[in-house]
Formats: C-alpha cells, structure tokens, sequence
C-alpha cells in the first residue's frame, strides 16, 4: 500500500491530470456532483456522496448520439468518435463503485452500446472508502463492503493520510504514471482502525437490518399482487426525483432537435414515474402512478435481478431516501413488502 | 460513418406507395443502393424514422422470401405516422433493424395448421407470415385467415386478399366488418364470434393481432373452443425508443417487448403482470 499525506491531495490531483481528465466531488453552489479537476476547483471529499452520482460520467444526462443532414431528399447520418479521451474518477463510493457494474450488466451486454462501453474503457476508477457513513446508507444489505471498496484503485482517507492501493492492470498503470507523489505507507494499521469503526457505526444505522429475503423467495407474481402496493404508491407525486439522483437508473429517451442547421438526435435520462414515458397513440399500458411506482420497484428488486444472476440494481447508497420531497423511498418499500430482521 | 452501434440507422429510400385504406398506406422501402436494407425473419421489427420528427417500432409486412424491397404497412394516428404518410415516392427514411423475435416458422410452426386471426392493422405483422408460409407452401398444412375490420373501406391489402391468398392451395380466407354496408356481401359482426362461429378444429396453431379488445375476448373464445394458451401466438406493441432492451420502456416483468417480444405465446404472457 502506498500513502500520501492529506495537505497534499492538490498535488495528487495535479499529477493524475497532467495526463488525463481527473474528475471528483465537486461543491458548487450547495450542491455536489463529480466534475472536472482544476487549481480552483471546490474538492470535497468529507460529503459521503455527491446529489448527483458519478453515471453522470458514463451516461450523461443529455448526450448526442448523431447529427442527420437533410439535402433535398437525401439524408446523411453522421456520428461522433467513438474514441474518448482516457479519463480518472477518484473519490467514488463503494455503493456507486457497485453501480457502476450494475450499468454494465445494461449497456455492456448484447448488443453493447458504444457510447457508454467507449467512456467506460477510458475510465480508470479510483475508490474511496467510506468513514462517516450517514442514516440513509444500507450498502451492506446488498453485500457491498463501505471500507473495502472495489474499483481500479481503492482508496482510505484515514488520520491525515491518504492510503492507496491498486487493485487492476489500469490501477496499477495509473499508480506507476504518478508514483513520485507517494511513500511506501508502512504502517497501515490507520487503515484497518478506521474499518473496524466504520463496521461498528453501519450495523448500527437505522435501515442496514433491511431484509431482502422477501424478494429473493417469492415469486414475481406474488409480489406484483402484493396489496401493500395500494398504500405505498399513494403519497408519491410522480416527480421522477429519485430517478435523477439514482446511481442505477437507467431508463432513456432519445430524441431529435433541430438546430437550426441540422438535426441532432440524442438520448437523455427519463423515468419511469412519468406518465408520458409508456404513452401511446393507442392506449396507457401503466395507467395510474400505482403501476409506475410498483414499476420502478419491481423493475429494482425483482425484474433486474431475475435477469442478472440475483444482483439487485440497487445499491443503498441512500440518495433517494434524503431527496425524496414526501420520504417514500426504497427502504420503505422494502420494508413494509417484507419486513425486517 | 463506421461506427457499430444498433441506435444508428441505415438511410433508406421509399421506392412505392399504396393507399390500402383511408389511414393506412403501405411503403415500399429499399437501400439506396437497392436491394433490401437488411434480412429479418417473419414478425420482426423495425425503427422507422423521419429525422427531425422521432422514430418508432414498425412491424415489417412484407416476407423475408421478397428479395426486392421491404414494407411496411402504417396506420396514421400520431405525430411521425402522420409525417410519414405525407411522404412521396423518393424520399429519404431512416430504418435500424431487424428487431425483436419472430413467428417460430422454422421451428414449431412448420407442418402446422395455421389460423390467422386479425382485426384492423393488425394484419400487417401477420402478412409477413402469411406470405413466407404461401412461399413455402408445402412446409405447413391447412391456412386459415380470419379478417376483419370496422368497414370494407378498412381491410388493409383487400386487392392481395382477394388474388392471391383467397385463390392459394389449402388456403380459406374469411373476412367480416363490423356493420353491414352497400357493397358488402360478406359476413358480418366481430371477429370474436365469427372465430366462434367457425367451428376452427383445435388442433390447429393460432396467430392472432389486433385490438387489444379484439385479443381478449377471441382468446377466451378460443379457450372456450377447446385450445390451449401454448397453441396461440401474438405479437404485441407497446412504446419504445432504443429497440434493445436497455431503455426500459417496454418493460412487461422480465421481459422487454421489443428484444424478447413482439412475439410471445399466450401460456407466456400468463407469466407477466397484465401491464400491455
């Protein structure tokens, strides 16, 4: 394991963006969201996560995917580079570290979309583990360890010194790329206190005794019947919020603009909690706010899983239970539909 | 231009148009160096597209045993059917495809007896069956085809109907619109009950589209009669804009419409939340 003193983070920071974009939790006005480095730039690394996660970064929330050119008659498509520049995220969460995966099993899986697998291989993802995990965190009911995380470099930010340890082929390349602002870090027993009390302080966080049993060991059916549906839904007010701050949400629209001097059609985030997303010309398939919210939610813990090998595309990371205007949210879902330990 | 990635469309040219009905036209398509834009299977897909308006998921009507051209019959009743059906001869689309599965007729449709069930615009999915069955006539038995729409005037393809299926070995064509009119000798009330009152044998295979009023209650007429949900097939629409399963709008349970779908057996559907 390697270390570097805390007061030098810039200089970290300065070294990893002389050879490429660095991206990481920025502050700007009162919010957060991971952006791109520079001397200026407002770094905050004590938020535990930023209001908008880091699939910002592979799944931008508007992003073009082709321009058409209309001559008369003929119509020419033309679409952009597939080449992104390489690119580093430091300061991610285990819990979106987890996200990012459940992504891939989307957009990288038959057929494979080349925009998001393109930004995906010029990304090198640096961890940071997490020491003051708040309320709204239960990572650990989906299996995700917060003082482990995974990533090409997996990060401790522990007793003024930040610890760093690679953990694959891009990791380790990044880490020989800036080796310089490093010391061998001897002693990492900082490391392993700060574990130990971040273990002690999740088992003791209101929603990490949320059991995941029900949805495991029931059928799909039986759960999409489930009358707990008609009082849970009802407070909700379609406003998509959560969906926005959702690591794991990926439903899109794509549309077509007019410039003005050509046509560009792109793809931004949508939700499933609008009405218009499943309107048609013939008909409303989901037709009051009950089906989208049980949408969103079996499509989380049922429906993902049951194509994913059992991986659930939620990673508790808690977004949705501080933004949420009327405090429904998934631990609350997951709760009233089956219970806790 | 050499990027892969199934959101890009092919450009297209439409090289005919046919108006079947007051709001239904038929669209020859070719690539704009001719031939077809791609191969499909029957019941395939595809995302047509005017740049500019927005692309939607068209079934493909045509058979994949035409070498020529593809088409694709469409029903004006939105914003980019009715961009398309202004549209001239000549003009440029954009077509992405194939999309979604297909009618099994490799597999467990061959040798079958086969009942075509459809209302409306309906048939346009099924024609792509019905004529890849007729080009291959000896790979399945008995062809019924069971038609119908609100009036004459809106039978899509009447003149194919008429000349060539109507007219093909081991081929019964029955055709019915909803209210008696002029120049109508025909049967006539709703499909349903004219299924009823076919006394179909129910060993036959059953692939039906139309109105998802027309599906329920000719599905539990069918039942009534004695088949089984595993014996029929249909082809299901709902709204869609990546065509690959990732979007997440045609989500029904596990499945997505337009990448494990549009064709599903009835026993299958039963598996899902009744959300189409």
């Amino acid at each position: 394991m390697l270390r570097l003193s805390a007061d030098k983070l810039d200089k970290l920071f300065s070294a990893i963006s002389d050879a490429k974009e660095l991206y990481l939790p920025v502050e700007e006005n009162g919010s957060s969201k991971f952006d791109k480095w520079s001397e200026e730039t407002q770094v905050n690394l004590n938020r535990l996560n930023t209001v908008k996660s880091p699939k910002d970064l592979f799944f931008p929330q508007s992003e073009d995917l082709m321009r058409f050119k209309k001559e008369g008659k003929k119509i020419t498509v033309d679409t952009p580079d597939e080449n992104c520049k390489e690119f580093v995220v430091f300061g991610v969460r285990a819990c979106d570290v987890k996200s990012i995966e459940v992504l891939d099993r989307v957009f990288l899986s038959e057929p494979v979309d080349t925009y998001y697998e393109s930004k995906r291989k010029a990304a090198t993802i640096v961890s940071l583990a997490c020491s003051e995990p708040e309320e709204s965190c239960f990572c650990n009911i989906f299996g995700i360890d917060a003082t482990e995380p995974a990533a090409d470099v997996s990060t401790w930010l522990a007793d003024d010194y930040l610890y760093w340890e690679a953990k694959t082929e891009k990791g380790e390349a990044l880490t020989e790329s800036i080796k310089s602002v490093f010391e061998q870090a001897e002693d990492t027993s900082a490391v392993d206190a700060q574990k130990e009390n971040v273990k002690a302080i999740i088992e003791k966080l209101p929603l990490s005794g949320l059991n995941l049993d029900y949805f495991k060991n029931n059928d799909m059916m039986d759960i999409f019947n489930s009358e707990k549906w008609d009082e849970l839904y009802e407070a909700c007010l379609g406003c998509g919020t959560c969906t926005f701050v959702c690591p794991t949400c990926q439903c899109y629209d794509i549309r077509d603009y007019d410039t003005g001097h050509g046509i560009v059609r792109y793809r931004c985030w949508d939700s499933c909690m609008y009405s218009d997303f499943t309107l048609m010309a013939g008909g409303q398939p989901r037709t009051t706010q009950k089906e989208r919210f049980r949408q969103r939610f079996m499509h989380k813990l049922v429906y993902f899983p049951m194509n994913n090998d059992g991986e659930f595309s939620c990673v508790g990371c808690g977004r949705c239970v501080n933004k949420c205007p009327v405090r429904l949210n998934i631990a609350k879902v997951i709760r009233a539909l089956g219970g806790e330990v | 231009m050499s990027r892969n990635d199934m959101l890009i469309p092919k450009v297209a040219v439409i090289t005919g148009i046919t108006t079947q009905t007051p709001d239904v036209k038929t669209y020859k398509v070719n690539a704009p160096e001719g031939g077809k834009p791609f191969e499909h299977m029957p019941g395939q897909c595809a995302m047509l597209s005017i740049p500019g308006i927005s692309e939607a998921m068209i079934s493909i009507t045509s058979s994949p045993t035409n070498k020529e051209y593809m088409e694709f019959s469409i029903k004006r009743c939105g914003c980019l059917t009715e961009a398309i059906h202004a549209l001239e001869e000549g003009d440029e689309i954009t077509v992405r495809g194939p999309l979604g599965n297909h009618f099994p007729v490799e597999s467990e449709l061959k040798g079958k007896d086969l009942v075509f069930i459809a209302g409306g615009i309906g048939l346009a999915p099924l024609r792509s069956v019905i004529n890849y069955c007729l080009d291959n006539r000896d790979d399945y038995g008995e062809i019924d085809i069971v038609y119908g729409s609100r009036t004459k005037q809106d039978l899509v393809g009447f003149e194919e109907i008429q000349n060539v299926w109507a007219k093909a070995p081991n081929v019964n064509v029955y055709l019915t619109i909803d209210n008696p009119q002029e120049d109508w000798d025909g049967h006539v009330g709703f499909v349903p009950n004219y299924v009823k009152e076919l006394n179909l044998s129910v060993d036959k295979t059953v692939l039906m589209c139309g109105p998802p009023i027309m599906i329920k209650f000719t599905l539990q007429g069918l039942i009534e009669l004695g088949f089984t949900k595993e014996q029929i097939y249909t082809t299901m629409e709902l709204r869609m804009k990546c065509g690959i399963g990732k979007c997440g709008r045609c989500n029904i349970g596990s499945k997505y419409v337009c990448k494990d779908g549009p064709v599903f057996r009835f026993d299958e559907l039963d598996e899902l939340p009744d959300e189409y």
